[in-house]
């Protein structure tokens, strides 16, 4: 068998096999809405566990993580301290926020602002904002599984070909099993990713350069300022890491399924222990960028940063290595992939369609109807993928910018009962529109700022001052 | 919908203490040397706080369910 061969069929034979295990355990339950969405709400610490793992590591910490630290350098430690810190935020937000949820019934995220803020127009705001910012996130993950599947084929599969055999995949699966199985294939998922990390992460420094220390000597002596801020970058320095860090670890748990996801607990304290312990489960993440910063030297001049970690590992290990590499990754992609598109689909199907256009749709159409988005969605990213030229890193920055608007909304309407409709509203909107001003006219980072964060204290000061201008609150 | 009971001050102190060792105090740390085993200073430096930072949040975890305990007695 050809080089191509073998590490074609190893990925898709891991993928086979994560397939399975979906089916299986999506199988002999009725397929309802609830039960596709939301797991019928029975979900134990474990698979809450695995569900949320699952959300962490995705394409963007394999292949953009480390594409960044090829190509930017320094700045790409922010992805080492957001992560720990959404948690710490997460410890204050999610136990008070499961709480709520489950007094009244909660489900997705625009529930919260239904509910708490008792306005449809702004719910209906949350889920397109939510759904808009999914996008790039499904986006994402899509370019990924392209990348993969052509480098594994050694050229022989272009990446558009590649990215519609992954998003059909993908969809089937999606359609078949439901949210259940995706949190089962994450144990596979997981598994693999550990391994894979700390095999790329020691193994390539160490067959280059006979270890990570030598490693990173030779780096320091090729590159003197690669390793710091703002490395190749220009803008991007310690303001711009200290606004990124502060607006990501913010907006970890407001994407629309990861804030859901703490619904699927069975207790709030579980949400606290998932937060001690999770940190430590980014630490993985700095093996990836080992092998990133490894690249640097081992194949200069790449035009995207993207590929140069499976560049090397393509280069470095036999084609059932890489294959087997490649399968974690694709994985990698698909677990997060379908998280993402099944809550868009159900946000865009429960919160946006029938309580604005149809309020006497029954559940089961409504499942129908989240059904036929997940194929309208997958469309619309492989569309956007095919067409785009951002990094990983760029395009998950971009639906940060947008989920972290609702921060403020959240957090002040968890914690302070005179947060009003109007001021939170207008604080979104404000944020919002600043954020995508200043990224739509390429002024991100502005003097040095993340975009994102400087919306988010717009949003947060006219949310905080229309509030307190009220005598009374609006809402008991 | 009642406002959510306001965490400790102690857990919200040890939940900051992260923030200022990772991200508030980047300049401080962000060098290459000392290199440590060879790696540079700020990825140690990160990755020891990775660690800190479960320690920090374990701490505010005894503190809350400690207060919460305290709650649920009288």
């Amino acid at each position: 068998m050809s080089p191509s061969a073998v590490a074609l069929t190893t990925i898709f034979g891991l993928v086979a096999v994560g397939t399975t295990i979906g089916f299986l355990a999506g199988m002999r339950r009725k397929m309802d809405l609830e039960q596709w969405t939301v797991g019928g709400r029975g979900f134990g610490v474990i698979v809450v566990y695995l569900l949320m793992a699952g959300e962490v590591y995705t394409t963007f910490a394999f292949l953009g993580a480390s594409g960044w630290a090829y190509s930017r350098g320094g700045p790409t430690l922010y992805v080492l301290a957001y992560l720990p810190l959404a948690f710490v935020v997460s410890f204050f937000v999610l136990p008070q926020l499961w709480s709520v949820a489950r007094r009244f019934g909660m489900q997705t995220q625009p529930d919260f602002f239904s509910v708490r803020y008792g306005d449809k127009y702004l719910s209906a705001f949350v889920c397109i904002v939510g759904v808009v910012c999914l996008l790039p996130y499904f986006q994402l993950q899509v370019t990924g599984l392209g990348i993969i599947v052509s480098i594994a084929s050694f050229g022989g599969i272009g990446r558009t070909p590649a990215m519609v055999i992954s998003v059909a995949l993908l969809a089937a699966f999606v359609l078949a099993s439901g949210i259940r199985a995706v949190a089962w294939v994450s144990i596979l998922k997981d598994g693999m990713m550990l391994i894979a990390a700390v095999a790329i992460g020691v193994g390539i420094p160490y067959l280059y350069f006979g270890g990570i220390g030598p490693m990173f000597t030779a780096v320091t002596h090729a590159r003197p300022a690669h390793l710091t801020m703002p490395g190749a970058t220009k803008n991007l320095g310690h303001t711009w890491y200290i606004t990124t860090v502060l607006l990501t670890s913010m907006g970890a748990y407001m994407w629309p399924h990861a804030f859901a996801s703490s619904f699927t607990a069975k207790s709030g304290d579980t949400l606290r222990r998932n937060a001690v312990v999770m940190p430590l489960y980014t630490i993985s993440l700095a093996f990836i960028v080992f092998a990133g910063f490894s690249a640097v030297l081992i194949v200069p001049g790449l035009a995207n940063g993207d590929l140069a970690l499976l560049t090397v590992v393509r280069r470095s290990f036999p084609p059932w290595l890489l294959g087997l590499i490649g399968g974690a990754g694709a994985l990698t992609a698909m677990v997060p992939a379908a998280i993402l598109v099944l809550t868009a689909a159900t946000l865009f199907a429960k919160n946006l369609w029938r309580p604005i256009f149809a309020p006497a749709m029954a559940d089961a159409q409504v499942a129908r109807l989240a059904r036929a988005m997940v194929v309208v969605l997958s469309l619309v990213s492989l569309w956007l993928a095919i067409y785009s030229s951002s990094t990983l890193v760029s395009l998950l920055l971009l639906g940060y910018a947008g989920v972290t608007q609702f921060f403020p909304g959240v957090v002040l309407g968890l914690y302070w009962n005179r947060a009003s409709t109007v001021g939170v509203f207008a604080g979104l909107v404000a944020g919002i529109a600043i954020a995508t001003l200043l990224i739509l006219s390429g002024r991100d980072p502005y003097l040095g700022w993340s975009a994102g964060f400087l919306g988010l204290c717009a949003n947060f000061l006219i949310a905080i001052v229309i509030s307190g201008l009220r005598r009374y609150p609006v809402h008991d | 919908m009642e406002p959510a009971a306001k965490p400790s001050l102690g857990a919200l102190l040890l939940a900051l203490v992260p923030f200022g060792g990772m991200c508030f105090s980047v300049a401080l740390w962000d060098r290459v040397e000392p290199r440590i085993g060879g790696i540079p200073f700020n990825l140690v430096w990160l990755v020891g706080w990775i660690a800190l930072c479960s320690v920090c949040l374990w701490g505010a975890y005894r503190l809350e369910t400690r207060r919460e305990k305290d709650r649920g007695r009288e």
